[in-house]
């Protein structure tokens, strides 16, 4: 049966609830698995990265299944998705998977397939001349960059996404298609502190950041927002009740208690906080998700503002390349960038990626504590002869 | 079919779906795309044209001229939907602002989540993104997808919505990026009858659940993740589509503790695969990986010139239990001494891989910074057998859970911060689980314990004058 064309298709909106299906969920995945991963489901033995963004899975049955992977924008149009599915039907008998990091995989199940597919792929580019589906983005390189919606589509946030992160990947291209680093690095982009990209755990993680209070709207605020839930809101208590001068119920905010998390934005639209000026790049590293050698690890903040220059970022872009040049340079194989950090110790993190470091990036939150060192082990860096001189212990 | 679905599959094929005829769809030219420009003026878009990493503006750029060569009459919303978009977007680069509005709560009858309401605050300027409403649908577990399928969810999309979409949100979606209001319900609609297809979660409900690739191709999944998700996902229909919970709720299944769909980080409940017997070891592969014959990693490292593989070095040293050494040039592993870091597998895959008595670690309280900072989950559940449906876990694991946190949790209040604010403790009582030390990093280092009463001998009530009687004031 053909999908509808009437401009209301099957729904009766005299009837609403008339032939209303609910709770169906996803549609089974089995159904869209190719035959050669039914055939070996729960079945594969190993795998071996045959060049970069091509990996080949070998099953007891001795079946082999090749993998090319290319990396994908997370927003595209059903044009782009179509070349996808013509390049699944003439590749891979109509299949095609996408990753959690938004790259598209196409799966063919010999040697000779692969070349075929790779060629048509590496062939196919936009008419201003990027890749449609560059192939790479696995071992010991920088793959896909998972991000958020930014201006596209997001009403929250303090920089935007889809450009950064073409930016970011025009540059980290070679590492894209290289495996020349010391492990994986994931990079991720969330738009501000909401981070529905979750990229709190990577090996590099930008992060779009407010850094001036809301600005109240006064004119609305108690028609449109429920106070005390705005005032709850807060996790600083930096928002209290007032009444403007004409008698009108509002809140007021203690500007020097603001973090500029925009909770209470989120709670209420009449305390917008985003600024052309204000709204910045926070650059944080260090973090992972796997369990390997050592535990997951939270993102440390290293930059603490970047200049929201669109649409390409430079600053951004070169703050990120400087932090892989150092750790390719200098980590050992099979080390993230956290674990590099640790082992170096991160006074030698800033010396070596050749960042600033500032007081912004000394915790005065909740736990701060826990940052805390408390011991006489650490290397001395220009950062700590500065200190020395300033309080006049050495010349 | 090894796994089979709740109920029967309608088989979509996209020759009987489809909208849009062969002409339709290959309806401009690369020449004519050369020299396309939509209504606005685009610079600072148009300089992401360039460069290797794949455009979004090209791509967009390519859907509007489509739309612009569609007839009248073959699209349910404004033609220049996406034109508009790339000029708002312009826009929002040169005041360093975003121009969309703040809420606006649609949706379809009978959900409270899938839905959200946008609006642009240029509608005059752009009135064909006046309204650029979102749908989540709910994709197949570990996102295989067939080009019929997709083709259709194209065809309906282009033809009722914008065209744009995300493949795929963060939580696992697909996302539709902008519709008017008046095509929420007959989207819904055809996605139910047509394409036996719902929606995903939005709000305070459960998410869309995600998992990782698992058995289907990969050799170290110790679970079969799509199945649980998928399970789980129809088990709980109820709570993803009606907002009933104090906040979002994700699940996350990992099949190993390489942990590649990041559960430990982004859910509220991470499944996480695992084993409790031993690592499996193919001797003569080992030898293999010593002599060099085989690239280790996987050759995740092949370009650059690493040297020789040392075995010594780059596993038995960097194992974090120093659990693993050579014997008489054999490779043995104390495995009770093992926490399965997944180091030693991932550098062999075809000399070592994870045991065959299979299960489940639960984590719990991941979320990202709003509001009292980040959380990674915390470690609760050892191991449980999951064998489906999985009864043992959504009796005495999820619901108690949900039962607790509902009562208890405060509005926009995430599982991981009613975790914090009522303690460990709490948790443990309401699974009815006893405390073990693998919850915790180390034992508290502050002897400030809360002791019940019925912790201590004697009763806590006690006569002051008693007390006098042996001590003068």
């Amino acid at each position: 049966m053909a999908l509808s064309t009437e401009r209301l298709g099957l729904f009766n909106a005299d009837k609403p609830m008339e032939n209303r299906i609910t709770d169906l969920g996803p549609r089974h995945f089995w159904q869209y698995f190719p035959p050669v991963i039914q055939n070996n489901y729960g079945k594969w033995q190993y795998h071996e990265i045959l060049e970069p963004g091509i990996l080949v899975h070998v099953s007891e049955t001795g079946d082999k299944v090749f993998t090319l992977r290319c990396g994908g924008c997370r927003f595209m149009t059903v044009e782009h998705v179509r070349e996808i599915c013509d390049i699944a039907d003439k590749h891979c008998d109509g299949f095609v998977r996408f990753t959690t990091r938004n790259n598209i995989e196409f799966m063919v199940d010999s040697q000779d397939k692969m070349e075929a597919l790779k060629k048509d792929l590496m062939s196919r580019k936009h008419v201003s001349g990027s890749y449609k589906f560059p192939i790479g983005g696995t071992g010991a390189g920088v793959t896909n960059i998972i991000h958020t919606q930014g201006y596209i589509h997001c009403h929250t946030p303090a920089t935007d996404a889809s450009s950064m992160v073409k930016a970011i990947m025009d540059d980290l291209f070679d590492y894209f298609q290289g495996m020349t680093l010391p492990a994986q690095v994931r990079v991720s982009m969330a738009c501000c502190l909401n981070m529905c990209g979750a990229v709190h755990c990577s090996d590099i993680a930008l992060l779009g950041y407010h850094r001036k209070p809301p600005i109240v709207d006064n004119e609305v605020l108690d028609s449109v927002c429920e106070i005390p839930l705005v005032i709850a809101a807060c996790p600083t208590a930096a928002i209290s009740p007032t009444k403007t001068e004409d008698g009108k119920k509002s809140v007021k905010i203690k500007d020097e208690r603001c973090m500029f998390c925009g909770n209470c934005y989120t709670m209420c639209m009449a305390l917008p906080l985003s600024d052309l000026e204000g709204d910045c790049v926070t650059v944080m590293a260090g973090g992972k998700v796997s369990n390997r050698i050592s535990p997951p690890k939270f993102s440390k903040v290293v930059i603490a503002a970047l200049p929201n220059n669109f649409p390409r970022f430079p600053e951004t872009c070169d703050a990120v390349k400087k932090i892989i040049e150092a750790y390719a340079a200098d980590a050992n194989k099979y080390e993230r960038i956290g674990d590099w950090a640790e082992r170096i110790g991160w006074e030698k993190f800033f010396e070596k990626c050749d960042i600033p470091f500032t007081e912004h990036l000394i915790d005065d939150y909740r736990l701060q504590y826990d940052t805390y060192r408390t011991s006489t082990q650490f290397k001395f860096t220009e950062a700590a002869w500065n200190v020395s001189k300033a309080v006049g212990g050495i010349d | 079919m090894a796994f089979e679905p709740k109920e029967v599959q309608k088989e979509l094929k996209y020759e009987e779906l489809r909208i849009y005829s062969d002409e339709e769809l290959n309806n401009y030219t690369e020449e004519e795309l050369k020299d396309f420009k939509i209504k606005h003026d685009i610079p600072m878009c148009e300089d992401l044209e360039s460069g290797p990493w794949p455009s979004f503006v090209a791509d967009a750029k390519r859907e509007a001229l489509h739309r612009r060569k569609l007839a009248d009459d073959r699209m349910l919303i404004e033609r220049d939907v996406v034109e508009d978009l790339l000029g708002q977007l312009e826009l929002s680069f040169e005041h360093g602002e975003t121009h969309w509005k703040h809420g606006g709560i649609v949706g379809v009858f009978g959900y409270g989540g899938g839905v959200i309401g946008r609006y642009s605050d240029l509608q005059d300027q752009f009135p064909s993104i006046a309204h650029f409403h979102t749908m989540r649908v709910n994709q197949p577990a570990s996102k295989f997808y067939t080009s019929d399928y997709l083709r259709s969810i194209c065809d309906l999309w282009e033809y009722r919505g914008s065209g744009m979409m995300n493949m795929h949100g963060s939580t696992g979606d697909i996302i539709f990026l902008g519709t008017f209001t008046e095509q929420l319900e007959p989207i819904f609609f055809e996605l139910g009858h047509k394409l036996q297809q719902d929606l995903g979660g939005s709000g305070s409900n459960l998410r869309t659940p995600s998992c990782c690739i698992g058995k289907a191709r990969c050799e170290w999944s110790c679970i079969d993740t799509q199945d649980m998700c998928y399970e789980l996902t129809h088990y709980y229909q109820d709570e993803l589509h009606r907002p009933a919970f104090p906040y979002k709720f994700k699940f996350k299944f990992d099949g190993c503790p390489n942990c590649c769909v990041a559960s430990i980080a982004r859910a509220d409940m991470s499944y996480i695969g695992t084993w409790r017997d031993e690592i499996r070891i193919d001797h003569e592969a080992v030898r293999a990986y010593m002599g060099g014959e085989i690239a280790p990693n996987g050759g995740a490292h092949a370009g650059k010139d690493w040297g020789k593989f040392d075995v010594q070095k780059e596993v038995i040293d960097l194992c974090p239990t120093k659990c693993m050494g050579m014997e008489d040039g054999k490779l043995v592993i104390d495995n009770k001494e093992c926490t399965r870091c997944m180091h030693c597998i991932n550098v062999m895959p075809r000399a070592l891989r994870p045991g065959t008595d299979t299960g489940v670690s639960i984590l719990f309280g991941a979320k990202a910074p709003i509001l009292e900072g980040a959380q990674m989950s915390l470690l609760t559940i050892p191991f449980i057998k999951c064998d489906p449906p999985y009864d043992n876990i959504k009796e005495n694991v999820i619901e108690p859970i949900w039962d607790w946190w509902m009562e208890e949790g405060k509005n926009r209040e995430r599982l991981g911060e009613l975790i914090q604010r009522q303690g460990i403790k709490k948790l443990l009582e309401v699974l009815n689980i006893p405390p073990m030390p693998q919850m915790v990093r180390e034992p508290r280092s502050n002897p400030y314990i809360f002791w019940k009463k019925e912790d201590v001998p004697g009763d806590w009530d006690r006569d002051i004058n008693d007390y006098r009687s042996r001590h003068k004031r």
